[in-house]
């Protein structure tokens, strides 16, 4: 390992690191804007310039690789006067205008014009000035503010894969932009605002609302899809104004999806404030203690067997739990956290785990994607999967639908034939998963929708035994699932009972009363003339249908657990209080409980999660993952041949929040109107 | 002064045939098979004996740099890059070998890249020089035709293919890294070193970077002999160059001279001297643009060489020599050379995309003493802001032209501005 002197104090860091992490690692501050750790370096702002022994110039520290015996100054005056220097050259064309900016007190030039400038403006000459772009719904633009560290550039084509922002024009005159006026194509284009060290890219929903001091942050969990992206919600009294990533380098590194960052505007729409009763064909807004008695007079009079619920896609772990037990203490054994009623879940837990870890994408060496769209599913995701392409030396194979998913792959072909075909060996990419030291399978959850999803996922797994992705240490079975609940709900057993019903049979039409547990995306019309209890959030699909409504808290608003789909444990914290009259979810539940003369044995969120992780204990690990054993699941049995399909057609409205969302529809709107063709007399 | 026997480029002004034969009967392509057969490591060792320093501006050793390309290929293919987009203002050397003497340029390419391993050259040519390719390119279709390059060249058993790249008229496209990025296909932005090109260059692959007069006169050094080259000029400073003469004389021309050779005497003899004689001269720019101006003084007794423009302040640079008589409007040509820099700044790092900008519009006021006499302290400190701090030499470039203003003309600054303020109280 290299030994440096920074500074007069001896270092030893690992060889293949740059100057500046070396300084860092020595507890030297080094200012820097275009340096960041997860892009490609640049070196382009001069900010990170240290002193090194025997170099004529000082050198950029953020592109110089350490080098044993290395004597870095990183504190003289000549660094000063380089520092003081740089930070004027990049103010002289940088407006004034920071009363006026979002970025103001979060700005990295700012803070750092503060540190390291010079307390007045020796430029006397004209200022540049840039003509804003128009970069779609989600990011603002103030050109004129920008300082050309080409964060944005690179985050677009490394991390997002979309190469559509580049720099053009030279000098004084180069402008960063799309080529073409265009909204930028990535599920994770919210990031660059992250990303942005001064103001020209900062967030449209979220501008000219708030400043970051005026803003309570919560540190907490995403549920828009199924990664358990790590998040910090920002609120101000009872509003949630924004949403930003916090660093998980297991999970999301430091990147979330659009939806999970925009759709947070949906949570003041459409909300379920109090409860309602239908009465006469209309919902009439009415106390919790008669709403209650109208569930209780129906409940009581119903046999267990006819009585169902059903989790939606954003239930919690405590929620489907106490769920589950009022089922239980009702004699009924109908219940499912498979809305889309996927046939996953039975046997053993490795059959419905992402297996392989997302951070473990980064080992694989061959990928089989089945059925899924990650890009779609789950975008950080896929940016994993990119990231792992650009390290080069991996094989991508897809089965199912040919979309652009930002990296290189061979297309296989769209259905089970072609899996069947690779499970046995006669398809040209098993030899590749044979080959691989770390193979993986990610099987989407569009397959496992369909009617012969056990035979497919039992192909699958035979595929995946075939082909060494099952060895020590390395288990390369993946399911990627869509529902932040799901993998929460199956380790609980929110499943049908013995000869209980599932979500399939529920949607039969057979049963007097559902317990509709958030679920908003299945038929309403197949619960037939059934009593429907929706509690929920918001005014979707499920209250519509309603004959009682229970209104619930949304993921902002509770202390709650849920698992992401690789089995890791993560809890949310309330940022804001449930709306109105409504209450968390557990607590509704336990409170219906009694009103049913079935009383739940708990009565804090303590007991709650006692006996939950008593009965489930790997949900008391928080932040980590319980490994599953490997065992058998799926079926035998034929497929049929129609081609696997993603389930999600619109990326940006998946659940209640983001179908409540206006900037969710602008996005739809932005993406429906760039796929229509534009002509030269386009307005 | 140099004796026409010591002459490499007998045909610079195109008086005599460009073509193959023509070439041939001035000597090119004379015993090449036997030169490289004499091995690679004899070549680079001869070429770092002779001493010669790279024609293109910095002067580093040709042999030195070839030196460091790896001796054994790890797979990866080596390139030799030959920079043939000759943008310095006042720099008029390399055109007059691509298209009276290309046969010498075609030779030291399969020299050069048979020195560092590489069987392909990519010469990356200016863009304006479209005549220029065409003769060139003429030359290279000669030498393929007759067997000299392509498969075996020469008999060597050497596989070796030229490519000529034309640039698309920027002037950082010059800068070797920023050729590489061109060449690529990528927007011209000089790339971070390290590392350097000879570990990773174009196509990330191990490459050389050389300039066209660097490589052209390989051939010759190697027949001649390193001793003959380094007998040449002075210790340091060996060989012949080509020098053009621009501005305020009699007969502006490119010639080959000795290292070394006095100034007063190089324009005196080739160019017919200053007009209106020396004494009317107020200052040249020794080495193109880039390098600070000398006043009369320094021009008096400079040496035209690496060291001794060095220790005046200045630098060699392409040998470019722009003279300017007492008729000159010294703030006003530096001003015009500052707007050149602004507008070829590539934009990517922060001292030069800004500071080429301050500076140039300071420089514009300064030509009509529209400012404060403090502000040329202040000019002088934003070139010294610039200087160094840049990941390419264009910034330098940039600073050193106004650095020579304002060390050997301030007082004329100075006068404008008090004149000036003069006119505007009256």
């Amino acid at each position: 390992m290299p030994k440096l002197t920074i500074d007069g104090v001896e270092v030893e860091v690992d060889a293949g690191l740059t100057v500046l992490q070396a300084c860092e690692i020595a507890g030297r501050e080094i200012p820097r804007f275009c340096y960041h750790e997860r892009l490609s370096v640049a070196g382009n702002c001069r900010m990170c310039l240290v002193e090194m022994e025997r170099a004529p110039k000082p050198i950029a520290s953020c592109a110089m690789p350490v080098g044993d015996g290395m004597v870095i100054t990183t504190d003289s005056e000549t660094i000063r006067q380089a520092r003081k220097g740089v930070m004027e050259f990049l103010l002289i064309n940088h407006p004034l205008d920071c009363p006026i900016c979002d970025q103001g007190g979060e700005c990295d030039l700012q803070d750092q014009a503060m540190g390291y400038g010079y307390d007045r403006s020796r430029y006397a000459e004209e200022k540049r000035a840039v003509k804003d772009k128009n970069l779609g719904p989600l990011v603002s633009t103030v050109m004129t503010r920008c300082i050309h560290c080409t964060r944005c550039i690179r985050f677009a084509t490394e991390i997002a894969g979309v190469p559509e922002l580049g720099a053009t024009g030279r000098g004084e005159h180069m402008e960063v932009g799309t080529y073409v006026e265009k909204t930028l194509s990535s599920e994770l284009s919210g990031n660059i605002i992250d990303l942005c060290p001064v103001g020209a890219l900062t967030s449209k929903p979220y501008s000219f609302n708030a400043r970051p001091w005026e803003l309570k942050k919560t540190e907490s969990i995403d549920v828009m899809d199924a990664l358990g992206a790590n998040i910090r919600i920002d609120t101000r009294g009872a509003e949630v104004l924004r949403i930003v990533p916090r660093n998980n380098d297991d999970v999301n590194e430091e990147w979330i999806s659009d939806k999970s960052r925009f759709a947070c505007d949906g949570l003041r729409r459409q909300r379920l404030d109090q409860p309602f009763v239908r009465q006469d064909g209309k919902l009439q807004a009415v106390s919790w203690d008669e709403a209650f008695a109208a569930i209780a007079g129906k409940v009581k009079s119903t046999s267990g067997n006819k009585i169902a619920a059903i989790a939606g896609d954003q239930a919690d772990c405590e929620s489907m739990y106490a769920l589950k037990k009022l089922m239980e203490s009702l004699g009924s054994a109908n219940m499912d956290c498979r809305q889309d009623g996927a046939a996953v879940g039975e046997g053993s837990r490795a059959g419905y785990l992402f297996n392989s870890t997302i951070a473990g994408i980064e080992d694989a060496d061959a990928i089989l994607i089945v059925g899924a769209d990650p890009r779609l599913e789950s975008p950080v995701l896929n940016a994993r999967i990119r990231k792992r392409f650009l390290g080069g030396n991996v094989s991508i194979g897809v089965i199912g639908e040919e979309t652009d998913l930002t990296y290189r792959y061979d297309y296989l072909g769209a259905g089970p034939d072609t899996l069947a075909d690779v499970a046995a060996g006669s398809n040209s990419f098993a030899q590749v998963l044979k080959d691989a030291s770390n193979p993986m399978i990610i099987v989407g959850s569009g397959v496992l929708t369909r009617a012969d999803s056990a035979a497919v996922l039992g192909t699958a797994r035979k595929l995946a035994e075939a082909t060494g992705m099952i060895a020590d240490g390395w288990n390369g079975f993946n399911v990627l699932h869509t529902a932040a609940s799901r993998v929460g709900g199956l380790d609980l057993g929110f499943v049908p009972g013995e000869g209980g019903a599932g979500t399939n049979e529920i949607l039969s039409g057979s049963m007097d009363v559902v317990y509709l547990l958030g679920a908003d995306e299945i038929d309403m019309a197949a619960l037939g003339g059934a009593f429907v209890v929706y509690q929920g959030h918001h005014g979707d699909a499920g209250a519509h249908r309603a004959d009682v409504i229970l209104p619930g808290a949304a993921y902002t608003e509770k202390n709650a657990t849920y698992v992401n789909l690789e089995g890791r444990v993560q809890r949310t914290q309330l940022a804001s209080f449930p709306v109105g009259e409504a209450k968390e979810d557990w607590a509704i539940l336990r409170a219906l409980s009694a009103e049913l003369g079935q009383t739940l044995a708990f009565d804090s969120l303590a007991e709650l999660r006692d006996r939950m992780t008593t009965a489930t204990p790997s949900l008391g690990n928080i932040d980590d993952i319980a490994a599953a054993e490997w065992g058998g699941f799926g079926a035998d049995g034929a497929m049929n041949n129609d081609a696997f399909a993603s389930p999600i057609e619109n990326f940006f409205m998946t659940d209640p929040i983001s179908r409540a969302s206006q900037t969710m529809a602008e996005c739809t709107a932005a993406r429906d109107n760039s796929t229509t063709a534009r002509t030269g007399t386009h307005g | 002064m140099l004796k026409d026997q010591d002459r490499i480029f007998t045909n610079i002004y195109g008086h005599h045939d460009p073509l193959l034969a023509g070439a041939r009967s001035r000597g090119d392509w004379d015993g090449t098979k036997e030169i490289l057969a004499k091995g690679r490591d004899w070549i680079v060792d001869n070429v770092k004996e002779s001493g010669l320093r790279g024609r293109g501006g910095a002067g580093f050793s040709t042999g030195l740099k070839w030196s460091f390309m790896p001796k054994e290929s790890d797979g990866r293919p080596h390139y030799l890059v030959v920079n043939a987009d000759e943008g310095e203002p006042g720099t008029c050397k390399d055109r007059e070998i691509m298209r009276h003497d290309p046969h010498k340029l075609v030779e030291g390419c399969l020299v050069a890249s048979f020195g560092i391993g590489a069987h392909a050259a990519y010469i990356y040519a200016r863009g304006e020089f479209y005549r220029e390719t065409e003769a060139l390119q003429r030359a290279i279709d000669e030498a393929y035709e007759a067997g000299l390059i392509g498969k075996n060249a020469c008999g060597s058993g050497w596989d070796f293919d030229i490519y000529i790249h034309r640039g698309m008229g920027a002037y950082i496209c010059g800068e070797e890294t920023a050729l590489i990025e061109s060449i690529e296909g990528k927007k011209g932005q000089p790339r971070l070193k390290p590392p350097f090109p000879a570990n990773a260059g174009l196509y990330g692959c191990p490459s050389t970077v050389n300039n066209v007069e660097s490589i052209a006169v390989t051939p010759t050094i190697l027949r001649r002999g390193a001793v003959w080259f380094e007998s040449l000029g002075r210790p340091n400073n060996t060989g012949t160059k080509l020098f053009n003469i621009s501005g305020h004389v009699e007969q502006p021309c490119t010639v080959e001279e000795e290292m070394s050779v006095p100034l007063k005497e190089l324009i005196e003899k080739h160019a017919g001297g200053v007009r209106g004689g020396w004494d009317n001269l107020l200052a040249i720019i020794p080495g193109g643009a880039s390098v600070p101006c000398l006043s009369k003084g320094a021009c008096d007794s400079v040496l035209m060489d690496f060291d001794s423009l060095k220790e005046q302040g200045s630098g060699l640079g392409t040998a470019a020599i722009m003279v300017m008589d007492k008729s000159t409007d010294i703030v006003a040509a530096i001003a015009r050379l500052s707007a050149f820099y602004k507008h070829e700044s590539c934009g990517q790092c922060t001292p030069c995309r800004e500071g080429t900008g301050w500076m140039s519009r300071m420089m514009t006021r300064m030509v009509t003493g529209n400012a404060n006499l403090d502000e040329i302290d202040l000019l002088e400190q934003v070139t010294r802001q610039v200087e160094g701090h840049t990941i390419c030499a264009l910034g330098d470039a940039a600073a050193w032209p106004i650095q020579g203003l304002i060390k050997n003309f301030r007082p004329e600054m100075e006068a404008r501005i008090e004149q000036a303020k003069k006119n505007a109280a009256a």
